[in-house]
C-alpha cells in the first residue's frame, strides 16, 4: 500500500448560459450603473507603445449559423511577449496601459465582436522553444457546458509560426489554418471560429 | 530569482474532462450544435496558460457584492427586492486546499420569482423593481468570499416540453491563471428540481454533481434577517508549485 496524496477535484463546469451578460456586460442588457468600472473593457490602453491591431470575429454553430448570445475572453503578452501577470516573471517591464485581458459581447444583432489591441510579440515556450505571437481566446455560451479555449495567430508570421510549439500539436495542416487569422484590411484581420462540423475551429485542453 | 526565466511546463495540473459535462450532452438540446466534435487538441500549460488578469481592490464597489443594495443604489430607489434574504459565502481553494487569495469572483442570477433582468428573458415571472442580479467580489487573504441576495426563483425554459431550472445562482471565477478560468453554477440544498435538470445532470458523476449543491449554513445565518447557504469553489492549480516545477535550464 501506498500514501494517499488527495487531491480536491475541481468544481465542474456548467453553461454560462443565455443569460451571461448580467454578470459580464450588464450595462448592455439593461442592468445600467450597479458597477462603476467595466472590466475587460481596454486591452492595451492610449499610452501602450506597438502596433495597433484590430480583430472582428463571429462565431458560427454546426449548422453554420451565428451564434449571438456568446462572450469571448482574449489573453495576450504585450509587443515584447511579456505579461501583465505576476507570475511572469518579467511582469515589471510590461508594456505602460498593457492589461493584456479583453472581455466581450457578441452583437445581439449580428453575432460579431471586436478586439482592438496591440499585436503581441513572441512568447517563451516549454523547453526553450519560442511559441509564435498569438492570443489566447476562451468561448462561453449557452450550449457550451466547458468554455472553450483557442488560439489566433497571425498570417504574417509564417516562419514563426511553422516553429511554434502549441500549432505543432496539430497534425493536420487545415486543421492548423484554422488558428490563423485572415488579413482584413489596414492592422485589422478576421477570426472565424466555427464550433462543429466542417472547418471547425481547433479547441485545447490543458 | 533570475530573470526572464519562464514558468516551467506542466506546471498547471491537467483538467479531468472526465469529471466535467461533456460538450455534446443530447438532454441539454442546445448543445448538439454548440459541441465540437473533434478531439481537444491537449498541450501543456504554457506562460499562456499559467498567467493571467489582476484586479485591484479599486475596481470593486462596497456595494459590489450586496444584491440587496447594488441595484437599488444605481436606481436611487428605497426599496428592498422581493423575497428570502440569503448570504452565499465559502472559500475559493485550488486542488491542493490553498485560498486563492484575490480571486475575481461574479455572479449573476434570475430574481425570487425566477425572471432575469435581461433584455432576452421573456418568462411570464415580472421584474423586480429593485433587484438586479449581478455582483462581484474579490477573495481575501483566506480565499473566502461572501454576498447577499435574494433567493432565485425556479424558471421554465425551453429545452422540453416541460422543463424547470433548479433555483440556481452563476458563478463565474478567475485565478492567477487564464487556465484555471472557471464559469459554473450553484445550486440549493433540497431543491427537488436539481434531479430533473439535463444541464446539470449533464455532469457524469454524482460526486461532481454534489459538489454544486451549496448547503443551508445555520452558523452563518442571520437571525431575523438572512439564511446562509455555504458554497466552496476549487479551482484547477496549485500555483505554489507553478515556482518550484521550472524544468532544468529555465
Amino acid at each position: 500500500m501506498v500514501q494517499d496524496p488527495t487531491l480536491l477535484k475541481e468544481t465542474p463546469s456548467q453553461t454560462a448560459g443565455p443569460f451571461v451578460h448580467i454578470g459580464t456586460h450588464p450595462w448592455t442588457v439593461g442592468v445600467e450603473g450597479v458597477f462603476a468600472a467595466q472590466p475587460g473593457q481596454v486591452v492595451a490602453g492610449p499610452d501602450c507603445p506597438g502596433t495597433r491591431i484590430r480583430i472582428e470575429g463571429r462565431i458560427l454553430d454546426g449548422d453554420g449559423q451565428v451564434v449571438r448570445d456568446a462572450v469571448v475572453e482574449t489573453w495576450q503578452a504585450d509587443p515584447n511577449g511579456i505579461f501583465a501577470s505576476p507570475v511572469d516573471p518579467r511582469h515589471e517591464r510590461v508594456a505602460t496601459g498593457f492589461t493584456g485581458w479583453g472581455r466581450f459581447a457578441c452583437s445581439f444583432a449580428d453575432g460579431a465582436f471586436a478586439v482592438e489591441t496591440v499585436k503581441p510579440g513572441p512568447v517563451p515556450g516549454p523547453r526553450g522553444t519560442t511559441m509564435a505571437p498569438h492570443i489566447c481566446l476562451w468561448i462561453v455560451a449557452r450550449g457550451i457546458n466547458l468554455g472553450l479555449s483557442t488560439r489566433l495567430y497571425f498570417p504574417e508570421d509564417a516562419a514563426a509560426n511553422a516553429a511554434d510549439p502549441i500549432l505543432a500539436r496539430i497534425e493536420s495542416p487545415q486543421r492548423r489554418d484554422t488558428l490563423i487569422a485572415e488579413p482584413w484590411g489596414e492592422g485589422a484581420y478576421r477570426f472565424e471560429i466555427r464550433l462543429q462540423g466542417e472547418g471547425e475551429t481547433v479547441f485545447f485542453a490543458t | 530569482m533570475s530573470d526572464n526565466r519562464p514558468v516551467g511546463a506542466g506546471s498547471l495540473r491537467p483538467r479531468d474532462l472526465a469529471w466535467h459535462p461533456p460538450a455534446h450532452a443530447p438532454g441539454y438540446k442546445t448543445s448538439v450544435l454548440r459541441s465540437p466534435r473533434r478531439p481537444l487538441i491537449a498541450h501543456e500549460a504554457t506562460l499562456s496558460e499559467v498567467t493571467g488578469p489582476v484586479f485591484g481592490h479599486e475596481a470593486i464597489g462596497p456595494l459590489d457584492n450586496d444584491l440587496l443594495r447594488n441595484f437599488v443604489a444605481a436606481t436611487r430607489g428605497d426599496g428592498e427586492p422581493i423575497g428570502p434574504r440569503i448570504l452565499v459565502h465559502g472559500r475559493v481553494r485550488d486542488e491542493s486546499g490553498r485560498g486563492v487569495p484575490g480571486a475575481l469572483v461574479e455572479i449573476w442570477q434570475a430574481n425570487a420569482g425566477g425572471r432575469y433582468r435581461h433584455l432576452n428573458d421573456r418568462t411570464v415571472a415580472a421584474l423586480d423593481p429593485n433587484f438586479g442580479g449581478c455582483g462581484r467580489t474579490l477573495t481575501d487573504e483566506t480565499g473566502a468570499y461572501r454576498f447577499r441576495t435574494v433567493l432565485p426563483g425556479p424558471y421554465p425554459w425551453p429545452n422540453g416540453v416541460n422543463d424547470w431550472r433548479p433555483s440556481h445562482i452563476h458563478f463565474s471565477l478567475f485565478g492567477p491563471a487564464f487556465g484555471q478560468r472557471l464559469i459554473t453554477q450553484m445550486y440549493f440544498e433540497g431543491d427537488p428540481h436539481i434531479p430533473l435538470c439535463p444541464i446539470l445532470n449533464a455532469i457524469p458523476d454524482a460526486r461532481a454533481v454534489r459538489q454544486l449543491v451549496a448547503p443551508l449554513d445555520m452558523d452563518a445565518t442571520q437571525p431575523f434577517d438572512a439564511r446562509a447557504y455555504r458554497f466552496d469553489i476549487v479551482l484547477r492549480g496549485p500555483r505554489a508549485t507553478w515556482f518550484e516545477n521550472r524544468p532544468e535550464g529555465l
